[in-house]
């Protein structure tokens, strides 16, 4: 065989495996599709940005705020431990003064004075949670979902100091004997962890919109804060919206219309 | 050869060796049950092909490491679709894929942990299924 020849060789050699490995992989791919799938059909919900707008004029009896506060409850097997000193909160109440310190005056009407307020986590855009947690137990998401895995987390506790919302609690005790009717869908938490609202990121990955959203009728808007068309984005577009502390410079996510 | 408090000596021996070798001598010839964990789950009779997310051997030996990568790509990466081992599509969860066939946790996965002493610490938040 000349050097020619042994070229020749080589390159048509060459061409060939590469053709079998693609007709292979072609193969491989239509038997992906043929198999059983055992996933949600479900596509989940994607945003670059998630965001929520409040809009506290929805809200007029007890019972509109206790539905969207039971529904989280319920989704997150958020324990109840008749105790204010070792309350979980993800989604509660405060007054317009708490809510929104420095906003409020003597004159303010009276009606928004004494208003409870709906008060989450923010999943602020630079989020001092993240920034002081020493595993990265909590870390913000692409989309701005500010996570807890907690399977990192040590319960230091630095994230709860350096949150401004409140949004963050601890668990003093093993909190299952305090959920009320369990979800077999979502766990529950151990004794010695942070927790917090999550914007339900475990339903928006089933394509379901977050459990509050779902059960305020409107009182609740989220959706895509990058995405002009969305409704958050609307809302935000054609109504005069307020954020807490925002002089902070965390960037919070939740808006309100008050 | 004279050795001092001679009989003090060696009757401590005898009590230390007898109190040291006791719990060898206790169970001598008593082996403790093999674990014999159980696939018998309604859920795993009714599937033509008993087949896991990966082979058995594999997912004997390496289960662990498995569930560790699982929590990490669906916590971290929010990454919730695996390809199993012949192209199947499973969503990773411990509560509604793992625990979906074997919903029974005591015979499958506490009859091995139990005989090694392994005390994972996986159901001090996921919920395991109800069994009687």
């Amino acid at each position: 065989m000349d050097r020619r020849e042994f070229l020749k060789l080589t390159a048509i050699t060459a061409i060939a495996t590469a053709g079998g490995i693609s007709a292979l992989e072609i193969l491989r791919d239509k038997e992906l599709e043929a198999h059983e799938a055992h996933t949600p059909d479900t596509k989940p919900l994607t945003a670059k940005r998630w965001a929520m707008v409040v809009n506290i004029r929805k809200f007029k009896t007890e019972d509109d705020y206790k539905k969207v506060m039971d529904a989280c409850r319920r989704a997150h097997n958020v324990p109840d431990f008749g105790n204010p000193k070792d309350e979980i909160k993800w989604i509660w109440t405060d007054t317009f003064e708490h809510s929104f310190p420095g906003q409020e005056h003597k004159y303010m009407p009276e009606d928004l004075k004494h208003m409870p307020f709906l008060l989450l986590c923010n999943h602020c855009d630079n989020p001092p949670c993240v920034r002081v947690c020493p595993t990265k137990a909590t870390f913000k998401r692409k989309d701005g979902i500010v996570m807890m895995d907690m399977h990192r987390c040590i319960g230091c506790r630095f994230c709860m100091a350096a949150c401004p919302f409140g949004a963050r609690s601890f668990n003093w005790r093993d909190p299952r004997p305090f959920v009320k009717e369990i979800n077999p869908e979502f766990p529950t938490r151990t004794k010695g962890v942070v927790e917090k609202c999550n914007f339900c990121e475990e339903r928006l990955a089933v394509g379901r919109m977050p459990a509050c959203v779902e059960a305020s009728k409107g009182g609740l808007i989220f959706g895509d804060l990058e995405d002009p068309n969305s409704d958050v984005r609307k809302v935000l577009g054609s109504h005069y919206t307020i954020r807490r502390k925002s002089e902070l410079g965390t960037g919070p996510g939740v808006y309100y219309i008050v | 050869m004279k050795i001092y408090d001679g009989g003090k000596i060696f009757i401590g021996i005898i009590i230390f060796l007898s109190v040291a070798t006791s719990p060898f001598l206790f169970n001598m010839g008593k082996a403790t049950a093999k674990p014999d964990p159980k696939l018998d789950t309604p859920e795993i009779q009714k599937m033509k092909k008993k087949q896991c997310v990966e082979p058995k051997e594999f997912m004997r030996r390496e289960h662990m490491k498995l569930l560790n990568e699982w929590r990490d790509s669906v916590v971290r990466e929010g990454n919730m679709i695996y390809i199993g081992v012949g192209g199947e599509v499973y969503s990773m969860s411990l509560q509604s894929t793992c625990m979906k066939c074997h919903s029974n946790k005591k015979k499958f996965c506490d009859e091995c942990h139990k005989y090694v002493a392994v005390k994972p610490y996986c159901w001090d938040c996921h919920i395991a299924p109800k069994e009687n």
